[in-house]
């Protein structure tokens, strides 16, 4: 099979395409559960808007089971450090997820308005602030995070959970939390019907102008304030994993990437192009297509940061040399080999039967189809 | 040195929300595949009522899964977030698995989940049944990849220590997935799980029928969960897991101790009934064994010796000695001495480096720790016995329990008289928490056992933490205990709820609380 180089940049591809797969499902039923209380007026409308994601929400949420399971299987040690460094951040992410299964399992199944309007706002949390958190996560991947490695390649964190709600951060988690809710919004003119569809296609065509403007002032505010590291001397892309053999200092440009292969910019392109059609596609009642452009973009959104970090995957600012990147911090040849094979062999039964279940369930679910199902549906 | 109270802090968080995930799994085990049998016969029969059964225990099973899947994310994170040196020490083995959990299982049940619940009016029957069978697939799937997982932790095979990454790393891929100890395991928990199900639905239905309600309904349910319950509930005890434990380290001290064997005893050995273990002493005594059981159960022959804890113990102080050469080449190595008498030093020694991590509760200086702390870090190879030989009876005598009442309830169900025998519906009522108590001692036996190791003989439980503060975990823990109360107390509540409705929640018409006559009756209820 391939050589140990070309399997980690095969797995940082895979990474991004699992990412992908997390931001483009988990995205819209993230932005759907954050717009639910506002969106929905009565209880009918609420049980159309969940209605929408209840069947397919639990499959979409794998994506991040699957990314977190990747991270850990392929990226160990930045598994370990992120997980274990952004300690209070992740479990404020695990308990505000806690919200979701319950929440669409066990909402509808008493009358009681209070018990549902309970549950409306637990959806909501557990909807809104994932995005926010991983949206302040990724700012501060680009930022660098306060880490070091010992001698023994134990991981251990100098900041604290405040240190990562810089001004940069926070306007990525206003990024992460508003491209949710234009993906719902967008995915929500596709499956509903006037008025939720109609304040759906406002809260698009509106949200994504926005959302636009603010894409470009990050990126204009990661080129111009930002220090970029680079990588000065390494053991090698085909060396064992350690990530204590290398130089690093902070002369890096976040174009360089970009700058050596200029195709790289059709992701950003891509970016402002897909969320701008969208918006405008959304605003004219195409729902189907604008659905498809929103798509593009967050796809175009995520590759990149990817693009730029490249062949950084977490940057170290209190000891740069303990920062992981692609060619240091992967898992053994003989794993990515295996978790390659396996992934070629189960990921597109996968695609298939997500494709299937996704047509038997796909229209416009509609207040008669609540009034039918009342005691099935959630 | 890592502070004693982060590892005990890490190892109550983990131990507390695992006991708490396994306490919804083995219900969706087992209740996916009696799902997927009461809709066969659906299909088959075409009978009305196998739909209406499907659908009504569906539901039940749907409370039961939000409750899966909100627990079980915090498993994946907690790797992560509370033991990440483990994560970094053993992750090029135990990552691959966890995310083909993801990948085969968790997609499969999840997108299947759904359409089980709201695809019946969109597909064929044939299609619906399929859907609920790769549901029952999807869910026992998952349950193998992580009991390969866990077993890899108890019997680690297919990998070995790389100086330049300072982690295991993976050598066979085949050898870890097809780990006998996993074999073992995974039929054992998956059948455990059956119980469950199983049990939950015998046990419900014995309380419909006491009440004389929707009877029909409820003697079939209770058919299908006596004969299901019966081949699971022999299954586990057959293939209980001790046979498991005579491959690895590990394995072999927790057999001694759930034994409360301290001396090697000449095959084949006796095996305990009940006695009190004396830690101090070093004796359990009161013993009232059988003669030759333990030997056959344990080793499946008459002539292969069950070792004794002490004899365990004497073995630890020859790994750790070993380990220490392992370890003091490790540092020259690393120190630049590319020498080739340290490197074979090193190759020769290193199946032990795990012992001689050991000795890092007690010192830095590990390559040179005295005789005192060796004689220290060798005592603590073996564990506390008394727990894990009284939870184990526990297991033991839940396990033959569930085996009686699903005798009976099988025998009286092919008389046809099991509605009649009160005492047996009642006993079924009372005896539903049994499944529950059983899986989860057997977890505690698993797991405790494992102790001092979080992968036996490789990676020592207080090495594996993250760099975390106290403060980190009372906040943690505290959010666990708050999440965790209130969502089990609104489970439970819409769980009796539900069950005090019955089939009347499907709102078919047909059953107790939507008949005019019942109706006022029920009023009463």
């Amino acid at each position: 099979m391939f050589d140990y180089e070309t399997m980690r940049v095969i797995w940082w591809v895979i990474t991004g395409a699992v990412a992908t797969g997390f931001v483009l499902t988990v995205g819209f039923d993230f932005g759907i559960g954050a717009l639910l209380p506002f969106i929905g007026r009565n209880d009918v409308e609420r049980r159309v808007v969940i209605n929408t994601i209840g069947p397919t929400w639990d499959g979409n949420q794998v994506w991040l089971i699957l990314l977190g399971g990747a991270i850990f299987a392929v990226w160990p040690a930045v598994y370990a450090t992120l997980f274990s460094g952004l300690y209070i951040a992740m479990l404020l992410v695990l308990y505000t997820l806690f919200f979701r299964p319950v929440g669409f399992d066990y909402r509808s199944k008493l009358e009681s308005p209070q018990w549902r309007n309970a549950w409306d706002w637990g959806l909501f949390i557990g909807g809104a602030v994932p995005p926010v958190l991983m949206g302040v996560l990724v700012g501060n991947l680009l930022v660098g995070l306060p880490f070091h490695l010992d001698g023994s390649l134990r991981t251990f964190y100098d900041g604290s959970f405040w240190g990562l709600l810089t001004p940069f951060p926070l306007l990525c988690g206003v990024i992460g939390l508003l491209a949710c809710v234009f993906h719902g919004a967008v995915y929500l003119g596709c499956r509903t019907e006037r008025p939720i569809e109609q304040r759906a296609r406002r809260v698009a065509a509106i949200g994504g102008v926005v959302l636009v403007l603010l894409m470009v002032l990050a990126a204009a505010w990661v080129i111009l304030g930002i220090p970029r590291p680079e990588i000065l001397t390494m053991a090698g892309p085909n060396a064992p994993s350690n990530p204590m053999a290398k130089t690093v200092d902070f002369s890096g440009s976040w174009l360089g990437n970009f700058l050596a292969h200029p195709r790289l910019f059709v992701a950003p392109a891509l970016a402002v192009l897909g969320v701008s059609a969208a918006a405008a596609l959304a605003g004219s009642g195409r729902s189907a297509a604008a659905f498809a452009a929103s798509a593009v973009g967050m796809g175009g959104l995520l590759w990149t940061v990817g693009f730029g970090l490249f062949p950084f995957m977490l940057i170290s600012t209190t000891d740069p040399r303990s920062s992981l990147t692609i060619w240091d911090a992967s898992a053994s040849h003989l794993n990515l080999q295996w978790s390659l094979a396996i992934t070629l062999m189960f990921l597109p039964i996968v695609l298939l039967y997500t494709r299937w279940a996704y047509r038997v369930i796909w229209g416009k679910v509609t207040a008669a189809d609540i009034a039918k199902g009342d005691h099935t549906l959630y | 040195m890592i502070g004693e109270d982060i590892v005990n802090l890490s190892r109550l968080q983990f131990g507390l929300t695992a006991l708490y995930h396994f306490l919804f799994v083995p219900l969706t085990l087992g209740l996916a595949f009696l799902l997927a049998i009461m809709e066969s016969v659906y299909v088959m029969t075409g009978k009305e009522v196998y739909k209406d059964m499907t659908r009504f225990w569906g539901k039940l099973f749907g409370i039961n899964f939000a409750m899966g899947v909100t627990t079980g994310i915090t498993l994946e994170f907690q790797f992560g977030t509370n033991w990440s040196y483990y994560s970094h020490y053993v992750g090029d083995i135990f990552g691959p698995i966890l995310a083909s959990e993801g990948l085969v299982s968790f997609f499969l049940e999840s997108t299947f989940v759904g359409l089980f619940f709201f695809g019946w009016d969109r597909m064929s029957r044939v299609q619906h049944l399929s859907v609920t069978w790769l549901l029952a697939l999807g869910t026992n799937t998952s349950a193998l990849w992580i009991l390969i997982a866990n077993a890899w932790m108890q019997h680690p095979v297919g990998t070995e220590f790389n100086y330049e990454t300072l982690r295991m790393e993976l050598t066979s891929f085949a050898e870890v997935f097809f780990n006998p100890v996993a074999q073992v395991k995974f039929v054992h928990t998956v059948a455990a799980g059956y119980v469950t199900g199983a049990m939950f639905v015998l046990g419900i239905s014995s309380w419909y029928l006491l009440k004389g309600r929707d009877v029909g309904f409820a003697r079939r349910s209770f058919s299908i969960a006596a004969a299901f319950g019966l081949a699971s509930v022999l299954s586990v005890i057959v293939l209980g897991d001790e046979s498991g434990y005579t491959d690895g380290e590990v394995q072999k001290v927790k057999l001694a101790a759930i034994e409360g064997a301290w001396d090697t005893e000449k095959p084949p050995a006796a095996f305990t009934v009940v006695g009190f273990p004396d830690q101090d002493r070093e004796e359990t005594r009161y013993a009232f064994r059988i003669p030759y059981v333990l030997g056959l159960i344990a080793t499946r022959s008459i002539d292969e010796e069950v070792k004794g804890l002490k004899e365990l113990r004497a073995s630890s102080l020859a790994h750790i000695r070993s380990g220490q050469i392992a370890y003091g080449a490790l540092e020259r190595m690393r120190g630049g001495d590319a020498s080739p008498a340290v490197k074979a030093d090193f190759e020769q020694h290193k199946a032990d480096l795990g012992f001689a991590l050991l000795l890092a509760k007690y010192t830095d200086r590990i390559a040179g720790a005295g005789e005192d702390l060796v004689q220290k870090a060798a005592a603590d190879t073996i564990p506390s016995v008394a727990p894990l030989f009284w939870t184990f009876r526990v297991m033991v005598a839940c396990g033959f329990t569930l085996l009686f009442i699903f005798v009976m309830a099988f025998y009286y169900c092919a008389v046809r008289v099991a509605d009649r025998k009160r005492w047996l519906l009642k006993l079924a009522v009372w005896s539903i928490p049994l499944p529950w108590i059983a899986a989860e001692t057997g977890w505690f036996v698993a797991e405790y056992g494992r102790q001092p190791w979080t992968i036996s003989g490789v990676l020592p439980t207080h090495l594996s933490t993250s760099s975390l503060s106290t403060g980190d975990l009372w906040f943690s823990i505290a959010g666990f205990a708050f999440f965790y109360t209130a969502l089990l107390a609104i489970e439970l509540y819409l769980m009796v709820k539900y069950v005090k409705l019955g089939p009347s929640s499907l709102h078919t018409g047909r059953y107790h609380f939507e008949r005019p006559a019942a109706a006022l009756s029920g009023s009463a209820v």
